[in-house]
């Protein structure tokens, strides 16, 4: 029975072992329900899968199913973020279990109860369950809202370096918060829309309605959702990395209001665009410079943190740009993180913002099934580059150390970015080659996407499965992250009189 | 180690790129051996009036009168007849490689993204673009051998407009489509729920196809060609929609007629040979503007349930 309980403590009341369990479901729905599109549907492996799990996949419910499963992966996401910003970001303890506790509850739900509904027969039990989960994540907004308020005074800053206002207010908490108040807003945004579900409105999936010129409320309102929600994940993620890199300083304080002021922007962007569509995509391109300036201030930053401190270690004072540039790529799972933000400009934002220069010119030109693609194929790398950042940082948690976490970072690295690139020039392939010719072109591109995908998977497999077998260990790693739970990443400076429970 | 995979690394990518350049290496124009369906694609469908399930929400539509469809898409030999007519009549010219014909225009109501349809010379088909099936030899149009019953491709909506009306019939509006393909019921494809290779010519029976016309790439099939047959040991089954109709999904896509406000594009239904099942759904949508061509796009027209067949 101990054993039981000792691994049931470390999976679902640390936040490492909590971090595990988030990234092990999301990988399993990721290797069953990938079976199910693409090459592998084409090679017959999506048959035996259903086959095998007893799943029903009518036609007609293809879209409902796809809205689940981007829900169900979504939930999970989310609660990893909420795991690591309880854990980072300061405080009380009890307020901290309380907001796991229920995100963990509310995503394990959503998931297991959402994909049965869509894929295994509709059981409308299950979709209850589903929303019932939904439900217990969005209170724990509310309750990780509360415990961020950042007009604590035991939150003030003491260190100077950090962006702070005059009273000494942390403007990270700030951007934490104004996130988190933002995602909730956002979840309403779409859950009100969603409510009215078969009462004028129908299940959609928003690339198929690029090119209708007009939208009802709700499509509008579904969109605005979908949108903005995956701009908040990957907002989270880039305040979270620079809490991991112990960022500050200038660039630190440049990039906190210019986020704070990016998410409030974005964030009225998206919400008046029910009645106000032509100038919320304006206000939302507005709000996206701001973030997108922040991030770059992260980078920058980074990227000479980590070049200072590889040179430190190795004791050289200064060094040419080899000697740099060496110095920046010594570790990749820090390295990782900062770069797939770059990176992320040549296959999301660079094609976003192509897209919307070339529009009439180009696109419109084309079918909107190939619109489509492009617009689908844009978000996934989007979603994609999100989860290869966090998994850099679990990689960081874990202790991945010497070679392993050398190869680990590069695969990882390597892997996603030909398969990003290649997902990119896929989408984009009628800029290069005709439609008669595209097959080759297809094929290719098609094929590298895979390698990368396999070896993102492969890597991240054997990742999982040291974790799994290391559970059966008396005294392995899981028990060592039981008894030291924290994660590295959190400020050093505390205000004096606050007791390390505020801290954790 | 780290220096051979980038070798291979690099060794991949230029494979890719020879792979995806050797375009300069394909014939224009292909021959292939041609498969007789036993499907006359001069016949026309029935249509009766009335209620029909529209849509992915299978709301109730109504269209109250008569008419009548092509049991097939509008084949090459069809289209290149329809050409040499019209070259003599004069309603079509060539020009810079591309046959043109008049279209009075249309309504502009000035909308983000709406293209302007002024009146003037269009394009129906381009002739010097590979994956083009008819040939102009100086004087009229011929088929590639093989390709004579297979549904005409590379044609703008513009020119499917003009053949339908050339004859004096329409492309179909989008609810005469879906309720040709659907009947009266709320199936998912044509022939019933179930999706296969043997029942279309989409993605998944690509290779079987491929093999059977001893080609690379995916192709259209003949008209009429899942109608329960075997082809050299490609076994069909009849995928016929209630009224009779083949081809309503997969192929290739088909030109609808409907103009809407605000937008230029004009919508396209059924699928093709180079997409997914999803896509074959009988409310999946297509759209592009009505001077784009392509590989997979095709058309069928409808007219009057009282007019003549008058192409036999």
């Amino acid at each position: 029975m101990k054993f039981f309980i000792e691994r049931f403590h470390f999976l679902f009341k640390s936040t490492k072992g909590l971090v595990l369990v988030a990234i092990a479901m999301i990988s399993l729905v990721t290797a069953i329900w990938g079976t199910l599109s693409g090459p592998l549907a084409e090679w017959g492996i999506k048959d035996v899968t259903v086959r095998l799990l007893g799943m029903k996949l009518t036609p007609v419910q293809r879209e409902g199913r796809i809205i689940m499963l981007y829900h169900a992966i979504a939930m999970a996401v989310m609660a990893i973020e909420v795991y690591f910003i309880t854990s980072i970001v300061q405080m009380k303890k009890h307020r901290q279990s309380i907001i796991n506790a229920t995100v963990t509850v509310g995503y394990l739900c959503a998931m297991i109860f959402g994909l049965g509904f869509a894929y295994f027969g509709y059981n409308w039990t299950f979709h209850g369950l589903f929303l019932f989960g939904l439900s217990l994540i969005f209170f724990s907004g509310i309750l990780l809202a509360e415990a961020l308020w950042p007009w604590r005074k035991e939150y003030r800053v003491s260190n100077l370096e950090y962006a702070h206002t005059k009273k000494g207010v942390d403007l990270e908490r700030v951007a934490f918060f104004a996130l988190t108040l933002s995602a909730l807003g956002s979840a309403m945004f779409g859950a009100v829309a969603g409510s009215y579900w078969g009462q004028g409105h129908q299940t959609f999936l928003a690339e198929n309605l690029i090119r209708i010129p007009y939208k009802t409320p709700f499509e509008l309102a579904v969109i605005g959702h979908l949108h903005i929600m995956l701009t908040l994940i990957a907002v989270a993620i880039t305040l979270v990395v620079g809490r991991w890199f112990d960022f500050k300083g200038v660039f630190h304080k440049i990039a906190m209001p210019l986020m704070i002021i990016g998410i409030i922007i974005i964030t009225i962007g998206v919400w008046i665009i029910v009645p106000y569509r032509p100038i919320a995509h304006t206000i939302i391109y507005v709000g996206s410079v701001f973030i997108m300036l922040a991030a770059l201030m992260l980078v920058i930053y980074g990227w000479k943190k980590l070049i200072h401190d590889r040179l430190t270690e190795q004791g050289i004072a200064k060094a040419g740009l080899w000697r740099s540039v060496k110095a920046l790529l010594h570790d990749p799972i820090k390295f990782g993180p900062l770069w797939q933000m770059v990176f992320m400009n040549f296959t999301v934002s660079g094609v976003g913002i192509f897209m919307a220069a070339k529009l009439d010119e180009i696109f419109r030109v084309w079918p909107l099934r190939e619109e489509r693609i492009v617009l689908t194929g844009h978000w996934h790398v989007l979603a994609g580059i999100i989860a290869t950042i966090i998994l850099m940082y679990y990689a960081d948690i874990v202790g991945l150390k010497g070679k392993i976490r050398k190869w680990f970072g590069w695969i990882l690295i390597i892997g996603s970015d030909i398969a990003f690139a290649s997902a990119t020039l896929f989408s984009l392939k009628r800029l290069f080659v005709k439609q008669y010719f595209q097959e080759p072109f297809t094929k290719w591109s098609m094929l590298f996407l895979e390698i990368g995908l396999a070896a993102v998977l492969i890597i991240l497999a054997m990742l999982l499965l040291w974790r799994l077998f290391d559970l059966f260990k008396k005294e392995g790693v899981w028990k060592k992250e039981l008894i030291s739970p924290k994660l590295e990443a959190s400020k050093t400076t505390v205000l004096p009189g606050v007791s390390e429970e505020g801290k954790q | 180690m780290r220096k051979r995979m980038f070798f291979i690394l690099v060794i991949l990518l230029m494979l890719m790129l020879n792979q995806s350049c050797e375009q300069s290496n394909f014939p224009l124009h292909l021959e292939i051996p041609y498969i007789e369906t036993g499907v006359d694609y001069n016949e026309w469908a029935l249509i009766p009036a009335g209620e029909f399930y529209s849509g992915q929400q299978n709301n109730l539509g109504k269209i109250d009168y008569d008419y009548e469809i092509m049991i097939t898409d509008v084949t090459n030999e069809q289209y290149a007849k329809y050409l040499n007519e019209a070259l003599k009549k004069g309603t079509v010219k060539i020009e810079n490689n591309k046959v043109i014909g008049y279209y009075p225009g249309e309504r502009f109501d000035g909308h983000k993204h709406e293209q302007q349809i002024k009146a003037g010379y269009w394009i129906y088909v381009p002739l010097d673009e590979p994956g083009v099936r008819l040939k102009f030899n100086g004087e009229g149009f011929t088929v590639d051998k093989g390709f004579e019953n297979h549904p005409v491709t590379m044609i703008t909506w513009f020119g499917a407009n003009a053949y339908c009306e050339f004859y004096g019939w329409d492309l179909p509006s989008e609810m005469e489509w879906e309720k040709a393909a659907r009947g009266t019921d709320t199936r998912t494809y044509p022939w019933g729920d179930e999706i296969n290779e043997h029942l279309a010519n989409y993605n998944r029976s690509n290779k079987l196809i491929r093999k059977l016309f001893g080609l690379d790439s995916g192709i259209t099939t003949p008209v009429g060609f899942f109608n329960g047959r075997k082809y050299k040991g490609f076994q069909t089954k009849n995928a016929q929609s209630p009224y009779g109709l083949y081809d309503m999904a997969g192929n290739v896509w088909q030109w609808t007629r409907d103009d809407y406000p605000d937008m230029s594009d004009r919508f396209m239904r059924g699928g093709s040979w180079a997409n997914y099942d999803y896509n074959l759904r009988i409310w999946a949508r297509n759209s592009s503007r009505p001077d784009y061509y392509a590989i997979n796009v095709g058309f069928r027209c409808v007219r009057k349930a009282s007019q003549k067949n008058e192409v036999n």
